[in-house]
């Protein structure tokens, strides 16, 4: 269980840095961030880079603030700094909503949002946010700057657009508007275990009816998706109860859980309806009873 | 491979120390600088035994690099006692109970501390939520919350 030998480069910008990684890259050099999934994977041996290139002591990378309509987050800014919401408008409130899902505080006292993203876990809460918001990436190499949308990075299931030299510098999350409202549900196993399955649900409502809907759903399938049929379904409909079950059904119906056993897709299905349903409950402020373990005893 | 001399600051005490970049913090504290209170566990960050504070947040020794630590103030559970008087903390662990085979005992001494001191107002259910984040196979969670929120109420850590 102890990690192989590795060369700790320590850049002192982000140029220095992207220099070094196009030195190393060609030999599985990798960025170092947080840690918190690279190392535990490097002390099984699943993974063993050659080189480190140490982001953490590059102070551009700890940026975070509201630049042009969007919050830009930087590769070092850690899950934890979103304990607190870091703008006024509904953006930091949903932020600090999901960020409690992640792991433990220990974890996301080191852990980051940009690793998150570029680790690309189909269960990262904030693959489900960066895909439902619409987020942009932005990738550094030698070769330049490019601006990349959150579903074209992810490819799916530990993978995504990063070429071996380039790293993800920042995140820009759109802010969203003053009356926008949110929910988010996830059911794990354990308490800061893995997602089952999550659904992030955002809108806003005027004269009595949904507009500007956008429904995420995350942990079931290889990557994070919006479901657009369920979105079509209740834009611009009052939102009651019922509607939500039946976006919850159509839910279930579109997912197509990464599962070879049968019976876990089964599970993971339902379960798809299940957080559906409870994060547009949520979204519109309509309570929702019962835990997961609630929703885990109640599998048909 | 190469290793590196580095300073680490442990419990106010420099220790100039020479590791390879691979070496862990907790492995350095233990079998480097010789401080053994820091215990290793699962070594991939589920168990939270390695727990210490850096710069006052509680982390997974096993999931950062010692070289990563220089710079940084380090707490370990060898810090929390005053001479023969231990730390509120501690003496709760004792009063209530919330030790058994003592092996988590430093991970969740240093969780509880890091949080208690920067959030002196934590609320019950916040106390059990941060406390999920380490493991205790003698299963004493109840009274390893009944010591934190204890200390909790008498505000003695902030």
């Amino acid at each position: 269980m102890k990690p192989a030998p590795f060369v700790h480069h320590v850049p002192r910008s982000l140029d220095e840095a992207v220099e070094m990684l196009a030195r190393v890259a060609e030999d599985d050099g990798r960025i170092l961030a947080g840690g918190q999934t690279l190392v535990p994977t490097m002390a099984l041996r699943l993974a063993r880079p050659s080189h480190l290139v140490d982001i953490n002591t590059i102070p551009e990378l700890t940026r975070i603030e509201v630049a042009d309509g969007a919050l830009v987050v930087g590769a070092c800014v850690r899950h934890a700094a979103f304990h607190r919401p870091v703008e006024p408008g509904p953006l930091g409130a949903l932020l600090a909503t999901v960020v409690r899902h992640i792991a433990h505080l220990p974890i996301r006292t080191r852990g980051t949002m940009c690793g998150s993203l570029a680790n690309a876990d189909p269960a990262s809460e904030w693959c489900l946010v960066a895909e439902t918001l619409g987020a942009m990436l932005e990738l550094r190499s030698v070769r330049g700057t490019r601006t990349i949308a959150a579903d074209a990075f992810n490819l799916g299931y530990l993978e995504t657009a990063l070429a071996p030299d380039e790293m993800l510098a920042f995140v820009r999350l759109p802010l969203l508007p003053a009356t926008t409202r949110f929910g988010f549900e996830e059911v794990s196993r354990r308490a800061g275990d893995y997602a089952q399955a999550m659904a992030l649900a955002v809108c806003e409502i005027e004269g009595g009816v949904m507009r500007a809907v956008r429904l995420g759903l995350g942990a079931v399938e290889g990557k994070p998706r919006r479901l657009a049929e369920a979105e079509a379904l209740l834009e611009g409909a009052r939102p009651e109860p019922d509607l939500f079950r039946r976006a919850g059904a159509v839910a279930s119906g579109l997912a197509e859980p990464v599962e070879a056993d049968e019976e876990v897709a089964v599970y993971k299905r339902h379960l798809a309806g299940v957080v559906v349903e409870r994060a547009l409950l949520r979204a519109a402020s309509i309570a929702t009873d019962g835990s997961s373990h609630e929703i885990i005893r109640g599998v048909p | 491979m190469s290793e590196r001399e580095i300073v680490l600051t442990v419990n106010g005490v420099e220790h100039r120390v020479r590791v390879e970049p691979r070496r862990t913090l907790v492995d350095t504290l233990r079998e480097t600088i010789g401080l053994t209170g820091t215990h290793v566990g699962c070594e991939h960050g589920v168990c939270g035994a390695c727990t210490v504070l850096l710069d006052g947040e509680p982390v997974r020794a096993c999931l950062m690099f010692a070289v990563q630590a220089e710079g940084k103030a380090i707490r370990t559970v060898e810090g929390l006692a005053t001479g023969d008087t231990l730390h509120p903390m501690q003496q709760a662990f004792m009063d209530h109970h919330a030790l058994q085979c003592g092996f988590c005992t430093p991970g969740f001494l240093m969780l509880a501390v890091g949080v208690l001191e920067r959030q002196p107002d934590i609320t019950d259910d916040e106390i059990v939520d941060m406390l999920s984040s380490n493991l205790c196979r003698c299963t004493g969670y109840v009274n390893i919350i009944k010591a934190v929120r204890a200390v909790a109420a008498q505000g003695r850590v902030a």
